[in-house]
């Protein structure tokens, strides 16, 4: 009795190691690349460093929508307005509490005029894009991992294999994506990811009349972005939802959603 | 123990997982595209592609390289922070090709009005316009270059940049005030605004000349002991100035 017992014991331990073999080669076989991945990553921050940011400062902001207008120009954004990369919203408070936004087509064109009444207590314009948060919720749910942060803490999409299932539009708490109409893939901003690795200012930022949006790298021992986070209380939309954006607002009211 | 003396359960598992493990690294090349965790749980070929795009702002300093004259008068306007592209809209093409693609030149009104209409919204000391009382039918170009857009005649009315608080004025209790009433603005404010900032009251008593009790003013005029009223606290940390009958 106690000997078959322990014959059953000894069976079942080695069943579980022998399972255990071909389990850790499967783990090792998928987390292998990563591991490479992870040693290269840090190579490549040594040897470049940069990490970038925007500031944006509310109260310069005129709600011109060059910025809208640009981002459309450069980085060839349907024309419709339901894409939008960087988009104004105008914010109006009532005396009663009441806050009202609109963003007729993204403020591409400017705003029209407020309908007149005396009870609007305090408004203003509020420039909104990715705010390339770094820790994505939009990056976590993607089943395939064709939206990634860059090494330089760029959120970008991976056109050729994104597969349009819009689980990182559903999950962006700032709605900053977009499923693009003609290639049915996720599309959003990419700081201009092709100008600022050319050492040019993302385009919105370039044609702001005001500099109401600053751009820069946050690691950046003297820069205009720098000035700003040192010389503001700075806010980041949502922090409750600990996304880390990257993108710093001054000025901020606490209506602001 | 020699391989052939295991019991054949033991033999055919192990055949099974050597299979398993041979499929799974085959199927893994055959799946997993190229490039694909090189940098991370993605292609590290799409950073690439992201900065391939092509440009089409090609920025201040490369209109400056052939537009020095522009480029030198605006930088020391009142334009200065705003990009030449602004206006004449995305220019790659223009610096490619100079003579055969011309970059826009807004000449209506409108254009101007997108940054310099009035509007509640917009930050304070931005001049603005009431586009159909500022010389209507004029073109902004006959009175301001673009590239150095001081105004022909130094603003005489402080709504000219302050229109939303000479706005909130002019419909409150305090329309028939001037602006000299309360603020000392120096001609110098009035050509570079932000070297010379206006003078604000600074004491309770400024505005007790006419709320006091015992104030030389007409009767209609609310009055209070500036004594006991309010405290510790300055006039403007309750009532907005500009606006004194706002709750």
């Amino acid at each position: 009795m106690d000997n078959s017992e322990d014959n059953a014991v000894r069976r079942r331990e080695f069943l579980e190691r022998l399972a255990a073999v071909p389990c850790s080669m499967l783990v090792l076989g998928v987390i292998g690349p990563l591991e490479v991945a992870a040693e290269g990553g840090d190579e490549a921050t040594d040897s470049e460093g940069r990490y970038y940011g925007m500031g944006v400062q509310i109260d310069r902001c005129i709600g011109c929508g060059l910025c809208v207008q640009a981002c459309k120009n450069e980085n060839d954004v349907p024309r419709d307005p339901y894409y939008f990369r960087t988009w104004v919203e105008r914010y109006r408070i009532h005396a009663d509490d009441e806050v009202v936004v609109d963003s007729p087509n993204g403020g591409i064109e400017g705003f029209p005029p407020e309908e007149e009444g005396k009870d609007v207590i305090r408004s203003f314009f509020v420039p909104k894009l990715c705010n390339h948060c770094d820790n994505p919720p939009c990056v976590q749910v993607c089943p395939v991992g064709a939206t990634f942060k860059s090494e330089d803490g760029v959120i970008l999409v991976d056109k050729d294999y994104c597969i349009g299932c819009r689980y990182c539009i559903q999950a962006c708490p700032y709605g900053a994506r977009y499923l693009d109409p003609r290639t049915k893939t996720a599309d959003k901003c990419t700081f201009c990811y092709h100008r600022i690795t050319q050492g040019l200012a993302p385009a919105c930022v370039e044609v702001c009349p005001t500099q109401a949006r600053v751009f820069g790298e946050l690691g950046a021992k003297s820069s205009p972005l720098r000035r700003i986070r040192r010389m503001n209380k700075l806010q980041v939309l949502k922090p409750y939802l600990n996304t880390a954006p990257k993108v710093f607002y001054t000025e901020l009211d606490g209506e602001v959603r | 123990m020699r391989i052939w003396k295991l019991p054949g359960p033991v033999v055919r598992v192990v055949f099974l997982l050597v299979l398993a493990v041979t499929a799974l690294i085959f199927l893994r090349r055959h799946f997993v595209p190229e490039t694909f965790g090189e940098l991370g749980h993605y292609r590290a070929a799409a950073v690439a592609m992201n900065a391939e795009v092509p440009i089409q702002y090609a920025g201040l300093q490369a209109c400056a390289e052939c537009h020095e004259e522009e480029a030198e008068t605006k930088q020391h306007s009142y334009h200065r922070g705003l990009a030449c592209e602004g206006c004449h809209g995305p220019s790659v093409a223009h610096t490619e090709d100079p003579i055969e693609v011309q970059p826009l030149v807004p000449r209506e009104r409108n254009s101007c009005l997108r940054c310099h209409e009035y509007r509640f919204s917009r930050p304070t000391g931005f001049p603005q316009v009431i586009a159909d009382l500022h010389n209507p039918m004029e073109p902004c170009l006959g009175c301001h270059d673009p590239h150095d857009p001081t105004p022909p005649e130094v603003p005489g009315e402080c709504s000219a940049c302050h229109a939303a608080i000479a706005r909130t004025k002019a419909v409150s209790h305090h329309y028939a005030i001037d602006c000299e009433t309360c603020h000392e603005a120096t001609d110098e404010h009035r050509v570079d605004p932000r070297s010379s900032l206006p003078t604000k009251p600074r004491d309770r008593e400024f505005c007790g000349q006419c709320h006091a009790k015992d104030a030389d003013s007409l009767s209609s005029i609310p009055s209070v002991d500036l004594a006991d009223h309010g405290g510790r606290y300055i006039c403007w940390q309750c009532h907005y100035p500009h606006f004194p009958e706002a709750q």
